[in-house]
C-alpha cells in the first residue's frame, strides 16, 4: 500500500498537523524555558538581566513550594484512592444484571460532562456553603454544627468536587475493561468451584491491573493540572495551592515570569515522568 | 430456588446500583430544581424538593442580566470551530499514518499524545505574551486555535484507531477505480468511517466546551465563553443560587446530552485506544 | 488491447528482496495465472503490475507505454481483490458505478453501462442492496461488475475465489472463464489452487521466492516440468519423485512419476508395496504405497471401483515414456 506518491501525499496530509503540534509545543516551550533563567518582572520593569539558575533555587526555596508539594500529592493521592477504589467497585456492580442498567450507567456518568467551574462553584455554594448549602442543613438536622468545609476540611472539600468530577471517568474505563473480560474464565472458575471473593481477587483484579494502570496515569495528568475547580472555589488558600496554582499566581497575578517560568519547568518534568509511563503501556498496546 | 436467589440479587444490584447513581448524579439534580426556585426557597432550611412555585424567573433575569446568549454563542463559536477546524487537520493526518504508515509512525503518534500532556500552566505566560503580541487575548479566533491545539493529539488518535479497522484494500480498490487522494478520502474513506467521525467530534465537542484553563486565562469579556461566564458567579453579591443554578443548567444541558450519545467513544478517545 | 511487459523489475521492502530481477510478457488477451507457493511474490506482482506499489527498479510496459511512475488510476486496469473490497456504505449500483463517476461519466451513460454489467452477471435484481446484505458468491460478482464496466486493457485477480465455499468456487472459476471468452482482454489471475491454474490458464507462471521458474500452457507444464520445483507444483495429488538406484537406472538423480501414469495390479508388476491410505474420491482412488523399497510412500491412482485394503501386497508399474528425469540440479533431462 505504498507508493512513492501515496508515501508523498501521507507526508504531506501529516504535515499540518505534525508542525501545528511541534510549534505549540516548541514555542512556549522555548519561551518558558529562556523566562525561567531570567529576572522578568513585566510590571516592575520588565526584562532584568539573566539569573541563571536562581529562579529555579528560588522556587523550590521559597515558603510556599512545599506546602504546595504537599498540597498537589494529598490531592492527587486522594482523588486517585476514592476514584479508583470506588471506580473497580462501581464498574463490578454495573456490570450485575439489574434493572434500568442504562439509566443507571447514564446517572453515574453524567458528572464528568459538568464544566469544572460548574462544579466547583454549585458544590462551594449549594452544598459546602455553612449557612444555606445543603450539608449544613443536614448537619443541622442532625443537630450538629454545619462544618465550614471550604476553610475547615478545604483539602477533603477538593478532594471531593474532584472525585466526584472524575469516579465517572475511572468507573466508565474500568467498565469497559470488565466488560471484555471472558465471561467464560469466569465461568470455568466457578465450574471449578471458586467462590466469589477468589474469583475477584484471581481473575477480576489481574484483568483489570491494566485498566487500572491506565486510569491511574491518565487522571494523575491531568489532576496535576486541575485548575478551575480551586480557581473559584479556594483561590488557593486554607492549604489548598496545588503546584498547578502556585505558578498560575506567580505568572499571571504576581507577574513574576522568571520564577513562574522556573516552576512551570518543574511541572513538565513531573508530568512528563507519568507521561512517560503512560506512552510505555499505550506504544506496546500500539504493536498489538 | 436458582431463580429466585438470582432474582433476589438482581433486585439487590438494582437497588444499591440506582442508590449510587442516583446519588452521583444529584448534585445535578439539585441544580436543576434549584433554578427553577425562587433564591427565597432556593436557600430555604429545611429543603424544598419537588412542591415549590416552578418559576422561569431565574432563566429570564439571567440572560437580561449578564447576556447570557453572548457567552452561549462564545461556548458553540470556539467549541464548535475548534471541531471543525481539528477535523480538517486531523482526518488528512489520520489517514497517513493508518493507511501509509512507516516506521515512524508509532514514534509520531506518541509524541503527539505526549504533547498533551504537556502541563498547560507550564507555557502560560508564553502563549499568553503570543496572544498580546498578536492581539488574540480576548478573541474568539485565538481560542479557537488554542483549544484546537490541544486538542489536535486526541483527535488524531481517536481516527486513527478507527481507520486503522478499515480495510486498506478498499482504498486501494478505489484508487484502481480512479479515485485520485480527495476522491479517495471524500467518497471512500469518510463515509465509511462516518461513525468514528462522528465521535471524535462529540468528544470534541464536549473536551473544548468544558475546558477551563485557557477559556479563563486568555479571555476577558468580549470572547469569554459559557466556562468563564459561570465562574464570575465566583464572587456574589446577594442571593444567587437560583440564578447560579439556571445558568450552570443552561451551561451543562447541551453537554450531557452530547455526553450521553459519546459513553463508549470516550474511553477509546482519553485512554488513546488503550482501553477498547 | 493488453499487452503487459515487465523487463527487469525488482521489488525490495526496504533489506528484503521480494522480487528480484523478472522479465515477463503477457500478450493482448492472454489469461495469465501467478502460482507459487504462499509468501512467493504473486500478490507483490501484482500489485506492482497494478501500480499499487512502486518497483524498485525495472520497466513495466502495459501497450508499448512504459508506466511504472503512472498511478494506479491512470494504467487502465481493473483488479479485483481476494477480500472484495466492496465499498459497504454505497448499494450495488453505486458501487459498481464508482469508477464511471470517477472517470466523469454522465449518469446516463453510467446507469446503462451499470445495468449492463448487472445484466452479465446476474446482479439485476440485487442493484439496490448494500454489499453486507449479499452473499459471498455475489458480493464476487459486483468485484468483478465493477472491474468490468471500466472496459479496462486488463483485468488483475488476486485470489478472488478463496474466500468461496468449494461449490461456489467451481460455479465462479466457470464464469470467470466465461467473461474471458467473451471479452477476450488480458487477465492476471493469482491463486493457489492447482485446478483454478490448469483450468482456467492459456499460460501459467510459476513462481518461487520471486523467481520466475517456468512459463508455459498448463499442458506444457503438466508433461514438461523444467525442474523438480515446477515438477512438484503441478499435478494432483503430486508428482512421486524418486532418487537412488532406481533413478540411476534412468540415468538421473531424481525420477518422477505422476500417480495417474502408474498402473497398479495385484499379481505383477515392476515395484511392490503395501498399501497405507487409501482416499476414496468416487470416480478415482488414491493409494499411498508404503514399503516399496524407492523411498518415500508412493502415491497411485486407479480407478474408482478398485478396491484394496490397508496392509495389502500390491504390484505397481510405470509408464516409461511418462516419466520425468532430473539431474543433480533439479533440472529436466531432456
Ligand atoms: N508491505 C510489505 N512490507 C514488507 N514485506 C512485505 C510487504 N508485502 C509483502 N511482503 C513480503 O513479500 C513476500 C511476498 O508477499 P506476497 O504477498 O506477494 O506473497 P503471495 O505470493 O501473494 O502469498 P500468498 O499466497 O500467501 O498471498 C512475503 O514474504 C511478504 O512477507
Ligand atoms: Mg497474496
Amino acid at each position: 500500500m505504498s507508493t512513492k506518491a501515496s508515501r508523498s501525499a501521507a507526508r504531506l496530509m501529516l504535515a499540518p498537523a505534525v508542525i501545528l503540534l511541534l510549534g505549540w509545543m516548541l514555542v512556549p516551550l522555548t519561551l518558558t524555558l529562556i523566562f525561567s533563567f531570567q529576572r522578568y518582572l513585566p510590571l516592575r520593569g520588565g526584562f532584568q538581566g539573566w539569573v541563571g539558575f536562581e529562579n529555579y533555587v528560588r522556587f523550590v526555596t521559597s515558603s510556599a513550594f512545599w506546602p504546595s508539594v504537599q498540597a498537589t500529592v494529598i490531592i492527587v493521592g486522594g482523588v486517585l484512592l476514592i476514584t479508583v477504589t470506588l471506580g473497580i467497585l462501581l464498574a463490578i456492580l454495573l456490570d450485575q444484571p439489574m434493572w434500568g442498567q442504562g439509566i443507571v450507567r447514564i446517572l453515574v456518568i453524567a458528572p464528568f460532562f459538568v464544566m469544572p467551574t460548574v462544579s466547583g462553584l454549585v458544590w462551594k455554594n449549594m452544598f459546602m456553603d455553612p449557612n444555606n448549602g445543603l450539608l449544613s442543613h443536614l448537619w443541622r438536622f442532625f443537630g450538629a454544627d454545619p462544618v465550614i468545609w471550604l476553610s475547615d476540611a478545604s483539602m477533603l472539600s477538593i478532594i471531593l468536587i474532584v472525585s466526584w468530577q472524575w469516579l465517572p471517568f475511572a468507573t466508565l474505563i474500568l467498565l469497559t475493561a470488565i466488560q471484555s473480560l471472558d465471561s467464560e474464565q469466569l465461568e470455568a472458575a466457578e465450574m471449578d468451584g471458586a467462590p466469589v471473593l477468589s474469583r475477584f481477587w484471581h481473575i477480576i483484579l489481574p484483568h483489570l491491573s491494566r485498566a487500572v494502570t491506565i486510569v491511574i496515569l491518565i487522571q494523575t495528568i491531568f489532576l496535576l493540572a486541575i485548575f478551575a475547580e480551586i480557581f473559584v472555589t479556594t483561590q488557593g488558600s486554607f492549604g489548598t495551592r496545588t503546584l498547578t496554582y502556585l505558578i498560575f499566581q506567580r505568572v499571571l497575578e504576581s507577574q513574576n515570569v522568571g520564577l513562574g517560568s522556573a516552576g512551570g519547568i518543574y511541572a513538565v518534568i513531573l508530568a512528563n515522568i507519568f507521561a512517560l509511563f503512560l506512552m510505555r503501556i499505550v506504544g506496546k498496546n500500539l504493536d498489538r | 430456588m436458582a431463580r429466585t436467589v438470582r432474582t433476589h440479587r438482581k433486585t439487590l444490584n438494582t437497588a444499591l446500583a440506582w442508590g449510587i447513581g442516583l446519588m452521583m448524579f444529584f448534585p445535578i439534580l439539585w441544580t436543576m430544581l434549584t433554578s427553577f426556585k425562587t433564591e427565597a426557597q432556593a436557600i430555604s432550611d429545611p429543603p424544598v424538593w419537588f412542591f415549590f412555585d416552578w418559576t422561569l424567573e431565574n432563566y429570564r433575569v439571567v440572560q437580561e442580566r449578564s447576556n447570557y446568549s453572548r457567552f452561549l454563542w462564545n461556548s458553540i463559536i470556539i467549541a464548535g470551530g475548534s471541531t471543525v477546524l481539528g477535523m480538517i487537520i486531523a482526518i488528512p493526518a489520520a489517514w497517513s499514518m493508518a493507511f501509509v504508515p512507516s516506521n515512524r509512525t508509532k514514534d509520531i503518534l506518541l509524541w503527539m499524545l505526549s504533547t498533551k500532556m504537556l502541563p498547560a500552566v507550564g507555557v502560560l505566560y508564553p502563549i499568553y505574551l503570543i496572544f498580546i503580541q498578536l492581539g488574540l487575548l480576548d478573541t474568539r479566533i485565538g481560542l479557537t486555535i488554542v483549544l484546537m491545539l490541544i486538542n489536535l493529539p486526541i483527535m488524531v488518535w481517536m481516527l486513527y484507531t478507527y481507520f486503522k479497522e478499515i480495510p486498506g484494500e478498499i482504498l486501494e480498490a478505489a484508487r484502481m477505480d480512479g479515485a485520485g487522494l480527495r476522491e479517495e478520502i471524500l467518497y471512500v474513506l469518510t463515509p465509511m468511517a462516518i461513525p468514528g467521525i462522528a465521535s471524535t467530534v462529540l468528544l470534541n465537542i464536549i473536551l473544548a466546551w468544558n475546558e477551563a484553563f485557557w477559556t479563563l486565562n486568555l479571555t476577558a469579556a468580549r470572547a469569554a465563553p459559557l466556562t468563564a461566564f459561570i465562574a464570575s458567579y465566583s464572587s456574589p453579591e446577594g442571593l444567587f443560587y437560583a440564578k447560579l443554578s439556571a445558568a450552570s443548567t443552561m451551561a451543562i444541558a447541551p453537554i450531557l446530552i452530547l455526553g450521553w450519545f459519546s459513553q463508549k467513544q470516550l474511553v477509546r478517545g482519553l485512554t488513546f485506544g488503550a482501553v477498547k | 488491447m493488453g499487452q503487459i511487459v515487465l523487463e527487469q523489475v525488482t521489488k525490495s521492502f526496504g533489506d528484503v528482496t521480494v522480487i528480484p530481477p523478472l522479465d515477463l510478457t503477457i500478450e493482448d488477451g492472454e489469461f495469465t495465472v501467478f502460482v507459487g507457493p504462499s509468501g512467493c511474490g504473486k500478490s507483490t506482482l501484482l500489485r506492482l503490475i497494478a501500480g499499487l506499489e512502486d518497483v524498485t527498479s525495472g520497466e513495466i510496459r502495459i501497450d508499448g507505454k512504459e508506466c511504472s511512475t503512472i498511478p494506479p488510476a491512470k494504467r487502465g486496469l481493473a483488479m479485483v481483490f481476494q477480500s472484495y473490497a466492496l465499498y459497504p456504505h454505497m448499494t450495488v449500483r453505486k458501487n459498481i458505478a464508482f469508477p464511471l463517476r470517477m472517470a466523469g461519466l454522465d449518469r446516463a451513460e453510467q446507469d446503462r453501462r451499470v445495468v449492463q454489467a448487472a445484466a452479465v452477471l446476474n446482479l439485476t435484481d440485487y442493484l439496490d442492496r448494500r454489499p453486507g446484505q449479499l452473499s459471498g458468491g455475489q458480493r464476487q460478482r459486483v468485484a468483478i461488475g465493477r472491474a468490468i464496466v471500466r472496459e479496462p486493457a486488463a483485468f488483475l485477480f488476486d485470489e478472488p475465489l478463496s474466500n468461496l465455499d468449494a461449490a461456489l468456487r467451481v460455479g465462479m472459476r466457470l464464469e470467470i472463464s466465461e467473461l474471458h471468452n467473451r471479452l477476450k482482454t488480458t487477465m492476471i489471475y493469482v491463486t493457489h489452487d492447482q485446478v483454478e491454474a490448469m483450468t482456467m490458464a492459456d499460460k501459467i507462471v510459476v513462481l518461487r521466492a520471486g523467481h520466475i521458474e517456468q512459463v508455459g500452457s498448463p499442458l506444457q507444464l503438466y508433461r514438461a516440468p523444467r525442474n523438480l520445483f515446477v515438477a512438484g507444483f503441478i499435478g494432483s495429488p503430486k508428482m512421486n519423485l524418486i532418487e537412488g538406484p532406481e533413478a540411476a537406472r534412468h540415468n538421473a538423480t531424481t525420477i518422477g512419476i505422476r500417480p495417474e501414469h502408474i498402473a497398479i495390479s495385484a499379481t505383477e508388476g515392476r515395484w511392490s508395496g503395501t498399501v497405507g491410505v487409501s482416499e476414496h474420491l468416487g470416480s478415482d482412488t488414491f493409494f499411498h504405497v508404503q514399503d516399496t523399497g524407492l523411498g518415500e510412500s508412493v502415491t497411485v491412482r486407479a480407478d474408482g471401483e478398485v478396491s484394496f485394503r490397508h496392509g495389502d501386497r500390491i504390484f505397481l508399474t510405470p509408464r516409461d515414456d511418462m516419466i520425468h528425469r532430473f539431474d543433480a540440479k533439479g533440472l529436466r533431462i531432456a
